[in-house]
């Protein structure tokens, strides 16, 4: 890396300079403005529709007939419910760590990624949020979590993970609310002003609260965001700290250890900028959105990637060592079942996707191929979900008690509410980039301010 | 009640609002508003700019967020609901993870509101919307607006400054 390119991305063009003001606002403010963008959007959204009935039909049944129709059973009570929180939450993780410390660190890079990694963080933790919720055998009383003076005089226990995780996603649900709407501002304002018919004036309008770009109001909006983005990297890490803890806390053998936390923050880095990558790939050649989401972003993603997936690969071998060195024989076990027991191919698979198939981002050559980086990002995140899984699944399957051993089958419910959170996050993306400008337009003009392509 | 708002004019771009608005201010005038597409650097200090009041929002918020919490866990484990176990109430590090999570939301809630607060947000209506062209605000447009409330405000003689500037137009913008 030559060393003008170390401290910040000011001498360095990633965004071309021949664009003015307008041409960026009405590049992105089209794709909302002149409609979706042909055949694909409605292929895509006519698929996703389908996937998310599929989702809110399965919740349904479920509601109606019980945690029942999955293929949990005692021993293993946390399969693919807690599995799919997991990954979602993970991967809700990383969009809103992005645009904030890459915000905080000035790399100016980061704008054009930030708004659509937000989206994702918004979108996906929305998702996860949902499985904790159904995965309780009686869902509505799902709310006994929240501490109020309720009429039995009952209290939260304050001092368990699952009381810390409600809180850990509400706040960091908000907060990415909060911070998501704060860099739309000015873009609604935008899309108020350019937006042809009534209707369009209207909603926008409202949505934009009267934002005009008065410059009081626009360093107002710079203090807030700076101190969103401060806020919102120690929350990244202890949102999912928490989520490592609700394993941790546990005396499950391969659970009950402290790596968990630094370990799950980690891998939820890794999966999220995986996703970034799977989403930012087929956007720009979607939209044609070349010059801002260039192949110098890609590769910075590339390599934010790869050193996480090293961190990853390092927990993984921790694990196992600690396994050894604790000479607990039912940690050994544990750690001996998952490669070689019944869930070994889940383990071995996992381990190529998420420890082998990286090591191709060490090329520059497969860090300039757009196609292949989205490839790379599918196959970490399949590797990821299954990561989970493996860590679920395996240490309850088989931990203490032999004779209370079993395994753990999936039912097409399982995979039904699966495929579904899929389509659901698939619509409220096609939603939103239909909708929102997925470009931070005023980010992209300040850009071009600063680095001298227009007056 | 004056009829007349203010007068705005608009700019070729960020440097020329700039230089527009530290002479507004070196003029005199103290009531100026500066409108552009995107942030522009100094451009809130030469309109007089001066406390940044959001950190002490996010302070307050922050101190109410983990203060009302931590009590509320107290009054709970201690008081209203001890849940004994081996023979202890909860120890307060136990407390600390929802302390934290709810500082953090405390402060960013009023981060966000006091910025929308402070910016008098949302305010659908403003008689600025009404001066010409200024849709271009949101887009390539560079805007400054001498109120009609400043004291050295005069229809004639702020006219002739802001054409001074060499703007790319001035006009008159009516009170709702």
């Amino acid at each position: 890396m030559a060393p003008t390119e170390l401290p910040t991305s000011a001498p360095d063009p990633v965004f071309p300079g021949a664009h003015s003001y307008a041409s960026i606002s009405d590049k992105i403010g089209d794709i909302v403005l002149k409609g979706p963008s042909g055949w694909w959007w409605h292929a895509a959204f006519a698929l996703s529709s389908a996937l998310t009935l599929l989702f809110f039909g399965s919740i349904g049944y479920l509601f109606y007939k019980g945690v029942g129709i999955w293929g949990l059973n005692v021993p293993v009570v946390w399969a693919f419910d807690i599995t799919n929180y997991v990954w979602w939450i993970a991967i809700a993780m990383s969009g809103t760590f992005i645009s904030a410390a890459l915000h905080l660190t000035r790399q100016d890079w980061g704008a054009s990624i930030s708004r659509f990694a937000e989206a994702m963080t918004v979108f996906a933790l929305a998702i996860a949020g949902l499985f904790p919720i159904i995965h309780l055998g009686r869902p509505w009383f799902f709310y006994w979590l929240a501490p109020y003076p309720d009429a039995m005089g009952l209290w939260p226990q304050w001092c368990s993970p699952l009381v810390w995780d409600f809180f850990a996603i509400l706040a960091y649900l908000l907060l990415s609310l909060m911070f998501w709407y704060q860099g739309l501002l000015p873009d609604l304002a935008t899309l108020r002003d350019r937006a042809a018919g009534r209707f369009g004036r209207f909603v926008y309008g409202v949505l934009a609260l009267g934002w005009r770009g008065e410059a009081r109001h626009w360093e107002r909006r710079r203090s807030a965001h700076l101190l969103l983005a401060g806020l919102a990297v120690p929350l990244v890490v202890s949102v999912h700290s928490v989520v490592g803890l609700d394993f941790a806390a546990g005396n499950t053998p391969g659970w009950h250890s402290t790596i968990f936390p630094p370990f799950f923050v980690a891998g939820a880095m890794f999966s999220g900028f995986a996703m970034a990558m799977t989403i930012a790939v087929p956007l720009r050649r979607a939209f044609g959105l070349h010059d801002f989401i260039t192949g110098r972003h890609l590769d910075r993603l590339a390599q934010l990637i790869l050193a996480m997936g090293l961190i990853l690969a390092y927990s993984y071998l921790m694990e196992v060592f600690m396994a050894w060195y604790s000479a607990d024989r039912y940690e050994v076990y544990t750690a001996l079942n998952r490669m070689r027991g019944p869930y070994a191919p889940v383990y071995w698979t996992l381990i190529f996707c998420v420890v082998a198939v990286p090591q191709a981002l060490w090329f520059a050559r497969v860090r300039r191929s757009p196609w292949t980086l989205f490839c790379i990002g599918i196959v970490i995140n399949i590797g990821m979900w299954l990561e989970r899984f493996m860590l679920i699944v395996t240490s309850t399957h088989r931990d203490f008690l032999p004779s209370a051993w079993g395994m753990f089958y999936p039912t097409v419910w399982d995979w039904a509410i699966l495929a579904g959170s899929l389509g659901f996050f698939a619509w409220l993306f096609l939603l939103f980039v239909r909708f929102v400008p997925l470009i931070p337009m005023s980010e992209m003009r300040g850009l071009a301010h600063r680095q001298g392509g227009a007056p | 009640m004056n009829v007349v708002y203010g007068l705005v004019a608009e700019f070729p771009g960020a440097a020329a609002l700039l230089r527009a608005a530290r002479a507004a201010g070196a003029a005199g005038y103290r009531r100026i508003d500066a409108y552009s597409p995107m942030p522009v650097e100094g451009l809130a200090d030469a309109l007089g700019h001066r406390r940044d009041r959001i950190p002490l929002f996010a302070l307050a918020g922050g101190i109410a967020g983990s203060a009302g919490t931590f009590a509320m866990q107290w009054y709970s484990a201690a008081i209203a609901y001890p849940l004994v176990i081996g023979g202890r109430t909860p120890a307060w590090p136990g407390l600390i993870p929802a302390t934290f999570e709810m500082t953090v939301l405390g402060a960013a809630l009023c981060a966000f509101f006091g910025m929308l607060f402070l910016n008098g947000l949302p305010r659908l209506r403003h008689p600025i919307f009404d001066a010409p062209g200024f849709e271009r605000a949101s887009r390539d447009g560079f805007f400054l607006c001498i109120e009609a409330r400043d004291s050295r405000f005069d229809a004639t003689r702020t006219r002739q400054f802001l054409d001074g500037l060499q703007p790319r137009a001035v006009a008159e913008v009516p009170c709702q």
